[in-house]
């Protein structure tokens, strides 16, 4: 397909690994935010091609993975609710809570539905006033836009059968965090090229120059991801910080500002708890108060709620890139794909789940 | 669902809020998606689209310099591999 294929050819992946030979003189380690690149990188063995000595190491762009266990505990409450009907993205549906999963509570007979956008969950409010209609509002700055549009879609019409569970996730404190734990390792980043075309980049331009490291927008593909560490190791090499663009085909410095313009609208910055790093100041997005009417937290009181993470799982030090998933006791023994312990062995964005895809077992 | 999909938009439509949204091609898979970010767009652009949102138009011009550059890294890196190169 255009704007893809270009962009999985070997013999521009091989003439990239050649130039990032020449390039790199010493060790560096870069961090890869986004999960959706850890999987290129990690499940497609394109960090097989890198150098030794350019290492890359994984950071918490997995919106799955990264959902508080409180937040999943909520969401089976709500499913599980005669007259519900819980709408999610597809890969929240096995991120396993203190018991059970949202597969579990629909097999069950929770009426639990898979929705491509979030618009599909205002539809299928439309279609039936007579259900309580609840959309599982997770993710990036990515998905963001999206459950913006669907909240504001609802208050136009008017409806009053349908909210949203909000645990909406930013990057750029997930990225200072990282930069500022005592023991980071991690001295350049790739951004994720998708989170940029919706923020662009000026919010890690202040992140560059404080922490003095380079940050390159980095696009998908492995041609992507090797032109982006390409660069970042040009700009280690030269001792140079500061943001570049590797994905200019679809990122531009101020991102995309109707789709801000709506998130700004319907929801306001707050702080959020992130599973494995605990609360981060101003790292999360909930309903504003024009749009508190479809705030599921307060349409439905599901009383105390149980957070005990998953005892022996390693996410929290996974998802800052502390620990590799096969370093993990459980890895491939007791959490496997089918029967995962941890969120990072269940989402399509988990590095867990990319080692295991890959084979790799070091 | 961060994993962004480029496709071809087919048709533009508007509704009865004033959102515009389209049919987009994907290798052939055809889904409707809300074009409310991405009002430029036009039949026979491309766009980037998560979770039946378009986010970005893909600049083909933008495109075509990366993939120039990305030839140029082949070349310029034949030269730096050149005899008598350190
Ligand atoms: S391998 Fe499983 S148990 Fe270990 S950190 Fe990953 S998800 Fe958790």
């Amino acid at each position: 397909m255009r704007h893809l294929d270009e962009y999985r050819d070997p013999d521009a992946a091989a003439r990239l690994v050649a130039a990032l030979s020449a390039a790199a003189t010493r060790p560096w380690t870069l961090m890869e935010v986004c999960g959706g690149q850890t999987h290129t990188l990690v499940a497609g063995g394109v960090d097989r091609l890198l150098p030794a000595g350019v290492e890359m190491v994984h950071g918490p762009g997995c919106p799955v993975c990264v959902t508080p266990v409180e937040t999943i505990e909520r969401a089976l409450a709500i499913a599980r609710r005669p007259g519900v009907v819980f709408c999610s993205f597809g890969d929240m549906l096995r991120v396993p809570g203190v018991t059970t999963d949202l597969l579990a509570v629909r097999a069950a007979g929770a009426d639990v539905r898979v929705v491509w956008s979030p618009l599909d969950a205002v539809a299928v409010a439309e279609r039936t006033p007579d259900r309580e209609v609840v959309f599982f509002g997770v993710g990036f700055e990515t998905t963001a836009p999206a459950v913006a549009m669907a909240v504001w879609r609802a208050a136009q019409l008017r409806l009053r059968n349908v909210s949203v569970l909000v645990s909406h996730v930013l990057v750029p404190p997930a990225m200072e965090a990282v930069l500022s734990d005592p023991g980071n390792r991690v001295q350049a980043f790739l951004a994720a090229g998708h989170v940029c075309t919706v923020m662009g980049w000026r919010e890690y331009e202040p992140i560059a120059a404080r922490h003095r490291v380079p940050i390159v927008v980095t696009g998908f593909e492995p041609v992507d991801l090797l032109q982006g560490v390409l660069m970042a190791v040009r700009a280690l090499e030269a001792g140079r910080s500061g943001v570049e663009n590797q994905y200019r085909r679809v990122v531009t410095r101020d991102g995309n500002p109707a789709a801000r313009r709506l998130v700004a609208e319907v929801f306001e910055v707050t702080d959020r708890a992130w599973r494995g790093l605990g609360v981060l100041p101003a790292s999360g997005l909930r309903l504003a108060p024009a749009y508190a009417a479809f705030d599921a937290e307060r349409r439905f009181d599901v009383g105390r709620l149980e957070v005990a993470e998953p005892a022996g799982c390693r996410a929290g030090e996974v998802l800052t890139g502390r620990l590799r998933p096969p370093a993990c006791e459980a890895f491939g023994t007791r959490c496997t794909p089918e029967h995962p312990m941890g969120a990072p062995m269940v989402s399509s964005e988990g590095a867990c789940a990319a080692y295991h895809r890959g084979g790799r077992t070091r | 669902m961060c994993l962004g999909v480029p496709g071809q938009v087919l048709s533009v439509t508007t509704d009865a809020l004033g959102v515009p949204s389209g049919r987009v091609s994907f290798g052939g898979i055809v889904k409707e998606v809300c074009l409310a970010y991405v009002p430029e767009a036009a039949v026979g652009d491309w766009v980037l689209v998560h979770v039946g949102f378009a986010l970005a138009r893909v600049d083909e011009a933008e495109a075509a310099r990366t993939l120039a550059a990305l030839r140029e890294e082949g070349a310029a890196d034949a030269g730096e591999r050149a005899p008598g190169a350190p």
